[in-house]
């Protein structure tokens, strides 16, 4: 057992862990986020992207000793207030979500694409897009709810 | 009521707690003192299994228990039925093995589940699966249909591995019908096996109370009751009241969460075994790949008949089916009732016979996908239908065209037992065609092949049978349960409304749609109505969500059990306003006197009904009612689906240009979620013809494809943006008019692409049309061209 220390949604966190833990168990199994889902076991449906000191990362890819001392973003803690976050927001509003499985790795990592490119075109948005599996939408309007969250984001 | 009621693109109230990291899925609760479960499952595709020793695993660190088969016989666990027996062409029924949730001498697919181990971590069970020795006597698999009748036998009740061989339609009449053909188009096609892939992996929780002798389950079900009534009456023969099944938030189905699986089964059974602990397992995505139902998985040859004018003469379909290892719970009812009555499609063809033959192979379980066989059926007659056209030199919208039911023929009987109630399909052909500019394909041609590109096009006029399913008709034709649907509405005293339905969402936003229904139909706002469902603890028998059914059938339920409250609230109003019953006249909310100003609203009639102080006589207390719907017939949506696609002949890389859609589906009450069933079904068989193959191989009967690195999902750069428009002729015999949306993309839209596809290329290839087939073919092509 070891003893992992983290931020997650802004809270300090330590726990001990079996060394095999993945970020992604740790999150789920130790600290109740649930939000965070496990798609596959091969790294390809991003399911379980969140935030590792602001950058998109595959929590089922990562140990939770790999995080030991980072700062860890989980989709419980990206609305801020009660208010949704824009990406939240433009899910709704243009339905880019079903059953809602994919939709926290979706959101993850449409976050921080928009980080690193506030204006996507459409090309780019689905090929960003194509370390997260969706088997619901045919991301029509996952693409649409990125395009719309850019738009109010760079406001 | 104008920005949720019938018709408005309401968002959906569940996507809040998905968005947000709330949603509550099965893997996502643990109950108090939960054990976990692993399943050691058969590394061959097919052996005697002539020993298990599991001593070594029963001392593993953490290890509570571990079960075999044996155990499970012991205890009087049955056989996981298959629900609906087919008669064959000599009048027997369908062969259908025992399909134990645990093996007991014999293992017959990679994945089959040979023993159970429960332990104190989901790590420490799958560690100590490792020490279970079992001693196979491997025989010889076979995974190709085409083989299995003449390979090792799988099942002592199945010679030959046949399940059945089954017709449907005039073998005689097809006959004269094609000996008077001007024209015979033949064709040979493979509807590839696909795996059905919901983004959530299949789970389940059981758990026995010793106090109160009751289970509860919670598990990954598209339908809670019909997987209780499954474990119950044939399985664990438990009484249904002492059995409770949760099925939470789903993620996702497509048909492949319908089923009763071992697993669910052995969680359950185990749980009462170690005394009461909760039993918990969580597929990983391999074991979803080897041991979820997978779909499709077809060889076909097909023929169709024309005379001179192109009129349609008569069809013959020859199918082999593969059934798997094992019979699915409605695995039978897929190529057959649900594939071969579908092979008029849209046209007047008056002859139709089809032969379909079910065999077993060393493969997982073969059950309903999204479509369930009338995808298959679609790309049998929307693939001829197109082949027909080019080579009688007919443009392929006009041969469809021609051929089509036109309005005044409906009702229309078609010759393989259907009866379509409505339907008007020039519409959604010309306006396909137009949103396409198919006029203009010609000139997009030329410029993709100026700048050294292949171009083509594919329509695809596809019909589905849906609103699954009037009860009498399925019962005839083999079904062991009715396909109705429940309802209940349910006033609170405070005016509130709890509605308790039968169809259960995973994915389909039910919670929104359903509210926005009983919002207008009681004229009470919409934020007043809970949906409740996937509980059978809380809601009415009810036999949940598949071949797009909740709205048809789910739906004319709430309708039905709204009616019963207005038709009691008529009667409380009545009193009330000293008025006779037949004076009262209901709408927008208000029960008023004809004639006078006299008003009273919803919510102050469900207040008299539950505090019933000023009351009229004979009259019950309390506004509930409940209401089930047996639909009368089948709903039939249809559509025009055209792609357009560019290829590049040197990487064989396909590109989607274009898709338009313009689909049938009746009255729609949330335009938005429809629009996204269709964008969501459309994906799905573009993944069947572009990408999508599962492989076994042919010796070992291993499973080639068995994860994400080596089963192509469709990805967001696959796809184009769709352009998807309705049409309307409303469904005439459901109360909402309503006809059904879910799974149309996935059955118009393998067609169209390999129609677009092989139009490009101008040879015959089978889905998936990877790049290294659409490369061969493309070369192959321009080889030709060069000489």
């Amino acid at each position: 057992m070891l003893t992992v220390s983290m931020t997650v949604n802004g809270k300090q966190v330590s726990k001990e862990v079996e060394p095999r833990t993945l970020l992604v168990q740790f999150l789920r199994e130790h600290l109740s986020l649930t939000g965070t889902h496990v798609g596959c076991d091969t790294s390809q449906c991003g399911a379980c992207v969140v935030h590792v000191d602001g950058t998109s990362v595959k929590s089922c890819t990562m140990l939770a000793a790999q995080a030991d001392g980072a700062t860890v973003t989980t989709i419980e803690g990206l609305a801020q207030d009660g208010e949704l976050h824009p990406m939240q927001a433009a899910f709704k509003e243009h339905h880019g979500l079903q059953c809602g499985f994919c939709t926290p790795g979706m959101v993850m990592s449409a976050v921080d694409l928009l980080k690193h490119n506030p204006d996507p075109s459409d090309r780019e948005i689905r090929e960003w897009l194509q370390g997260n599996i969706c088997r619901c939408t045919g991301y029509h309007n996952i693409v649409k709810a990125i395009q719309a969250a850019a738009q109010s984001m760079r406001g | 009521m104008a920005d949720s009621g019938i018709g408005s693109r309401t968002t959906r109230r569940e996507d809040k707690r998905f968005l947000t990291g709330k949603g509550r899925y099965t893997d996502d609760i643990n109950r108090h003192g939960q054990a976990y479960a692993y399943f050691l499952r058969a590394p061959v595709a097919h052996a005697r299994v002539t020993g298990i020793d599991t001593s070594a695993a029963e001392t593993a660190p953490g290890v509570v228990a571990v079960f075999t088969g044996k155990d499970m016989e012991a205890d009087g666990v049955g056989s996981l039925p298959c629900g609906w027996v087919v008669t064959d062409k000599h009048g027997q029924p369908h062969k259908a093995p025992p399909h134990f949730p645990l093996v007991r001498d014999a293992v017959r697919y990679v994945g089959d589940h040979v023993a159970m181990v429960i332990a104190e971590s989901a790590a420490e069970a799958k560690d100590a699966a490792e020490l279970i020795q079992v001693d196979y006597e491997e025989l010889p698999a076979v995974v190709d249909p085409m083989q299995a009748r003449s390979s090792q036998q799988i099942h002592e009740a199945a010679p030959e591995n046949l399940c059945y061989d089954w017709e449907l339609g005039d073998k005689a009449a097809a006959d004269a019908a094609f000996a008077k053909a001007a024209h015979v188009t033949k064709l040979d096609l493979i509807n590839n096996r696909l795996v059905p892939n919901a983004m959530e992996p299949r789970a389940a929780i059981g758990e026995w109370d010793s106090g109160t002798d009751e289970y509860t389950i919670y598990s990954t079900s598209q339908n809670p009751h019909l997987l209780r009534l499954i474990l119950c009456a044939f399985v664990l023969g438990l009484p249904e009241s002492r059995v409770r099944v949760i099925a939470p938030d789903v993620g996702g189905g497509f048909g492949s969460k319908i089923f009763a699986y071992a697993e669910e089964t052995a969680c359950t059974w185990a749980s009462k075994k170690i005394g009461g602990r909760p039993v918990k397992w969580t597929a990983e995505r391999g074991e979803a790949f080897l041991s979820d139902c997978h779909g499709r998985d077809h060889v076909t040859h097909c023929e169709l008949a024309l005379d001179a004018d192109g009129r349609f003469l008569g069809m013959k379909v020859d199918t082999t089916a593969n059934m798997g290892a094992y019979l699915s719970s409605f695995a039978t009812s897929v190529p057959s009732y649900l594939y071969a009555t579908l092979l008029a499609g849209q046209y007047t063809t008056p002859v139709v016979y089809a032969n379909v033959k079910a065999v077993f192979t060393n493969t997982a379980p073969v059950d309903a996908y999204r479509g369930a066989g009338r995808p298959e059926a679609t790309y049998v007659v929307e693939r001829l239908v197109e082949i027909a056209a080019r080579e009688t030199g007919r443009d392929p919208a006009e041969l469809r065209r021609l051929n089509f039911i036109k309005p005044d023929q409906f009702p229309y009987q078609t010759p393989v037992a259907l009866m379509y109630d409505i339907g008007d399909y020039e519409p959604s052909l010309d306006k396909a065609l137009s949103m396409i500019d198919y006029k203009g394909f010609g000139a997009r041609k030329a410029a993709s092949e100026a700048r050294g590109k292949l171009r083509g096009i594919g329509l695809s006029a596809y019909i589905e049978a849906c609103g699954i399913a009037p009860s009498a008709v399925v019962g005839s034709l083999g079904a062991g349960v009715g396909l109705w649907e429940s309802a209940t509405v349910r006033f609170n005293a405070t005016g509130t409304v709890a509605v308790m339905t039968g169809a259960h969402s995973h994915g389909q936003g039910h919670e929104t749609t359903f509210a926005q229904l009983v919002s207008e139909k009681l004229g009470i706002p919409y934020e007043n109505v809970e949906i409740v469902h996937g509980d059978t603890g809380r809601i009415p028998m009810g036999m949940g969500t598949y071949g797009s059914r909740s709205l048809a059938v789910g739906g004319s339920a709430i309708v039905k059990a709204c009616d019963k409250i207005i038709a009691k609230g008529k009667k409380i109003a009545a009193h009330l306003m000293e008025a006779s019953e037949g004076d009262v006249e209901f709408a927008n909310g208000q029960f008023t006197v004809a004639g006078t100003d006299k008003s009273k609203a919803m919510a102050e009639i469900a207040f008299t009904a539950y505090v019933p102080h000023n009351y009229p006589e004979g009259v019950e207390p309390g506004l509930d009612e409940t209401a089930f719907y047996d639909p009368l017939n089948f709903t039939y949506p249809s559509g025009v689906h055209i792609a357009e696609v560019e290829i590049d002949p040197d990487t064989g890389i396909t590109t989607i240009a274009d898709w338009v859609a313009v689909d049938d589906f009746g009255n729609v009450i949330n335009p938005m979620i429809v629009e996204g069933q269709v964008h969501g079904g459309i994906a799905q068989g573009v993944g069947q013809a572009l990408l999508e193959h599962t492989v076994y191989d042919r010796d070992s009967g291993q499973l080639l494809t068995g994860s994400y690195m080596d089963y192509a999902m469709p990805r967001a750069d696959n796809f184009p943006t769709f352009r998807v428009e309705t049409t309307t002729s409303a469904c005439t015999h459901n109360p909402l008019g309503v006809k059904g949306c879910g799974e149309a993309g996935a059955i118009a839209s393998p067609a169209a692409l390999m129609n677009a596809i092989t139009d490009a290329l101008g040879v015959e290839i089978d889905m998936p049309a990877t790049p290294e087939k659409v490369w061969r073919a493309a070369q192959a092509k321009l080889r030709v061209a060069a000489e």
